[in-house]
């Protein structure tokens, strides 16, 4: 409780008050914000025993849908926050009835298809999308107002304090609501079908329906993520976000920790942070980074949160039941899919 | 009356029929038992009739309603519920959790009632956590309710097993191989639980290959080889029948059939 309460603190109040004239400082935390809503939605789907590497998809799609309802329709940013969100989750919906049904390596590989399928379809979607010039000069979001009382006041330019809110608020949401869910009985029904997917049908629970719903829940969270980006950096291009970023979401889960719903919001602090601290070496920035990511996931396989919780684990008597290496777990995981 | 009613049911996988034109009943509060040598198809049959496997012909009734067609969670809701050959628990969660996922269908608030933590859903929720003691009570499993199931001995797995069936409130209980690897007197104790489901009026069905607990605990067996019906009857009359101890044993004459 004082933990959550010094984080909260930190977050909301004294970074922000500190570093309140430092847009670079500022762009680090909200960037990290975006992915760790984004990588929150990737978690959700390792909770039902997949790896999710499409996120990228579907944050191209949020962003998109967002840029072109503000441009083309001169909607309001905070109309097109939910619709992107929906938009995405709706594809997710309709895309996940069929790829649901593969299990394991093949789920993967399909995920990860999407990424580039995605991004060729915005490419070749015309005066749509303006295939490779991509959407520019997006606005900021205007004043929320509700009646003639203004809510929350139109962005001004440079104004990164009122992004860095905007994020932090969202994540925060993101995470009561995820929080919420992980610790309900649906919660539970998710865990049943990484553990056994074949006696959770046994006790009643309909798999495709939950899968369908830890799926959705995760597109919705990347359209929300890229909705997100593209009003912060107002400008979005087929190539924004590539296989690589749905690599990365899928990473800030697993150096988090899987089986903590804070270790994507962890992981993705950290990685961008160390990255960002690597700037000062600039040459050498990507080499180390990867370095220390290998370093941290043979030391940590479970994850970074592993630590904080591993000696409570151990005072029950209860863990055991996960060690070895990153490899060992993904092919854990690979075996528990594919049985 | 009848609660399982199976006519004609056949599986063929590629060019083998693993089950061929098979047809038994199961009566009201009756313990019936699939046996047969190795590979005859008792798992597969369980297998079908729960719809983890679609049949290629045949038909299923459940209570005089048609089962064939349905998903596996519908089947279970209806109140038919199967247990696994090799163990299949909820590795990474306590004895205890797995016994409260299993209640899934005693839920009677919906995905966001439990969501929105409302108050029906905390009743839901505590009401089950009682259910679920009690179920762990009679399986003498009480004791290591905290324990994550990785970590448990075979025996209290098996019973485990059984609780996490029973917790979806099951009117035909399929048992598959319940007594395997168990020494005589877990198996007579867990033989005796068996029976006490029984008595609280659920129906059963158990493929075993442990001769002995068959033989006290069946009311009635099936004898299949080579996924077809060989003989059918009490206990005592299968033990004496020439086509099952030649089934079992090998045969003098004539060719097999295919």
């Amino acid at each position: 409780m004082l933990a959550i309460g010094v984080i909260g603190l930190l977050y909301l109040v004294i970074y922000p008050i500190l570093f309140r004239q430092q847009n670079y400082l500022l762009n680090i935390v909200i960037t990290s914000s975006i992915l760790s809503v984004i990588s929150l939605g990737v978690w959700l789907v390792f909770v039902i025993g997949r790896i999710n590497i499409g996120q990228a998809a579907f944050v191209l799609l949020g962003a998109y849908v967002t840029a072109i309802l503000t441009i083309r329709l001169n909607l309001s940013f905070w109309l097109c926050l939910p619709i992107s969100g929906l938009v995405a989750g709706l594809i997710g919906f309709l895309i996940g009835i069929p790829i649901l049904r593969l299990k394991g390596v093949y789920f993967d590989m399909l995920t990860l298809c999407l990424t580039e399928a995605a991004m060729l379809v915005m490419l070749n979607l015309g005066g749509l999308t303006q295939g490779a010039r991509g959407i520019m000069n997006i606005p900021l979001p205007g004043a929320l107002k509700m009646g003639t009382l203004i809510v929350i006041p139109a962005f001004r330019p440079g104004d990164y304090l009122s992004f860095y809110y905007l994020s932090a608020v969202i994540l925060i949401l993101t995470l009561m609501a995820l929080w919420r869910l992980n610790n309900s009985r649906v919660g539970w029904n998710l865990r049943t079908l990484r553990q056994s997917d074949t006696l959770a049908p046994s006790c009643g629970i309909d798999i495709v329906r939950y899968r369908l719903i830890a799926y959705t829940i995760c597109c919705f969270l990347g359209g929300i993520g890229g909705s997100l980006f593209v009003v912060y950096v107002q400008s979005i291009f087929p190539t924004s976000f590539k296989v690589i970023d749905s690599i990365y979401y899928m990473l800030y889960c697993f150096l988090g920790g899987l089986n903590y719903i804070l270790g994507p919001i962890l992981g993705a602090f950290l990685l961008t942070f160390t990255f960002e601290g690597l700037r000062v070496i600039q040459k050498y920035q990507e080499g180390i980074y990867a370095c220390l990511m290998i370093i941290f996931m043979l030391w940590l396989p479970n994850g970074l949160l592993s630590l904080r919780f591993r000696r409570g684990a151990h005072k029950k008597g209860s863990d055991g039941t996960r060690s070895g290496t990153i490899l060992d777990r993904i092919r854990q995981f690979v075996k528990q899919q594919t049985r | 009356m009848k609660v399982l009613e199976v006519q004609g049911l056949t599986k063929n996988f590629g060019g083998l029929v693993a089950v061929n034109n098979l047809d038994f009943q199961v009566g009201e509060c009756e313990i019936l038992s699939l046996i047969g040598p190795n590979g005859a198809g008792k798992s597969t049959v369980f297998n079908l009739i729960t719809a983890y496997l679609k049949p290629t012909k045949g038909s299923i009734r459940f209570r005089d309603g048609e089962i064939t067609r349905l998903k596996t969670h519908q089947i279970a809701r209806l109140g038919v519920v199967r247990t696994f050959q090799e163990t299949n628990v909820y590795r990474e969660m306590t004895a205890l959790q797995n016994v409260v996922v299993a209640h899934h269908l005693c839920c009677k608030v919906g995905d966001w009632g439990h969501f929105l933590n409302t108050w029906k859903a905390r009743q839901d929720n505590r009401k089950i956590h009682e259910g679920s003691l009690k179920l762990m009570e009679y399986f003498g499993l009480l004791e290591c309710k905290d324990e994550i199931t990785s970590n448990l001995p075979h025996g209290q797995l098996r019973a485990l097993e059984i609780a996490v069936a029973l917790a979806a409130e099951p009117k035909l209980l399929l048992l598959d191989e319940p007594f395997t690897g168990m020494n005589p007197e877990e198996t007579d104790r867990l033989v005796g639980m068996v029976r006490g489901i029984r008595d609280r009026g659920i129906t059963i069905v158990l493929v075993e290959h442990d001769m002995r607990a068959v033989m006290t605990i069946s009311d009635r067996i099936v004898v299949i080889s080579f996924g077809k019906k060989i003989a059918e009857g009490k206990p005592e009359q299968i033990q004496r029948d020439n086509t099952v101890i030649e089934a079992y044993l090998g045969k003098t004459d004539e060719g097999e059939g295919s």
